[in-house]
């Protein structure tokens, strides 16, 4: 059977996609003083007013359309995945980040790179329940996805 | 250009090259962030590489910057003061790791992939605007 691993894994792509978050989070920092925590800039846009946070979160999608509309795609966007279950999952992301003061981009890129004890301590938290919580949904509800 | 303006500019352009990284390493694919988080499966380690990308390049850049007493259109600096490992912390990070693990979608991603045009991502970002909502009123310390 042919190995899908080997196939799924697209080293190149996300080492060149990994660094340009790190220079983008890198002038964030520089030019305005600010940590690029997607989660961290939600909820202050959702709380404050003021225009940089909106103005972070269209160049985000903007800028990932822009790829997906020049570049041939590589992937199919899921379709057919419990809606109540991605809802589930937005409530629990929206929660916790907001609770545990970050995420992926926040604690897990710019908080270790700070080298900060917190983030450091966050970021293997949300690896490993996300990793339960995967194969619970996975391979023990045998939800697909 | 007023600072004002340049803050805008550069956060607009920030959040244009993070959209252009999160799409071309694919983590706009809730797919393949699962098949990272699922190591029992047939693990993807893409997403490692991502962070590993990411962290290379913002470890080196932030050393340099934070050297400097002051960003370039800024006063100060906005760095987070807490720095300690406490409840909070540990709690709110194992639930969004559970609902990440539920959706494979993280916030930065969730968002990036309203530009797929897929209708779970609205439901997801409107899921997380919910959530962001009911730790402020029910949760959050006063």
């Amino acid at each position: 059977m042919h190995n899908r691993r080997v196939a799924n894994f697209t080293p190149v792509s996300a080492l060149i996609g990994g660094a340009l978050i790190g220079i983008s989070a890198s002038l964030l920092l520089w030019l305005n003083g600010r940590i690029a925590g997607v989660s961290g800039i939600v909820h202050g846009a959702l709380r404050e007013r003021g225009h940089w946070r909106w103005l972070f979160l269209a160049g985000l999608v903007a800028g990932a359309g822009a790829w997906l509309w020049l570049a041939p795609p590589a992937f199919v966007p899921r379709t057919g995945y419990s809606l109540p279950l991605v809802l589930l999952a937005g409530v629990l992301v929206g929660f916790g980040t907001a609770q545990g003061g970050g995420c992926t981009s926040g604690h897990g890129v710019c908080g270790i790179s700070r080298l900060s004890v917190r983030s450091i301590a966050a970021t293997l938290t949300f690896l490993l329940t996300g990793m339960i919580s995967v194969f619970v949904v996975r391979h023990l509800f045998g939800v697909a996805s | 250009m007023t600072h004002a303006g340049a803050k805008n500019a550069s956060a607009l352009a920030a959040g244009l090259l993070f959209g252009l990284g999160l799409a071309i390493s694919q983590m706009v694919n809730p797919e393949k962030v699962l098949d990272f988080l699922d190591v029992s499966g047939n693990w993807d380690p893409s997403l490692a590489l991502v962070m590993a990308g990411a962290v290379g390049v913002a470890m080196l850049a932030f050393w340099f910057v934070l050297k400097r007493k002051q960003p370039l259109f800024d006063d100060e600096f906005h760095l987070p003061r807490l720095t300690k490992v406490d409840r909070r912390l540990l709690v709110g990070s194992a639930i969004f790791g559970l609902g990440w693990g539920i959706g494979g979608y993280c916030p930065g991603p969730g968002i990036a992939a309203l530009s797929t045009g897929s209708l779970e991502a609205l439901v997801f970002v409107a899921g997380m605007a919910v959530g962001s909502a009911m730790y402020r009123r029910l949760a959050a310390p006063r």
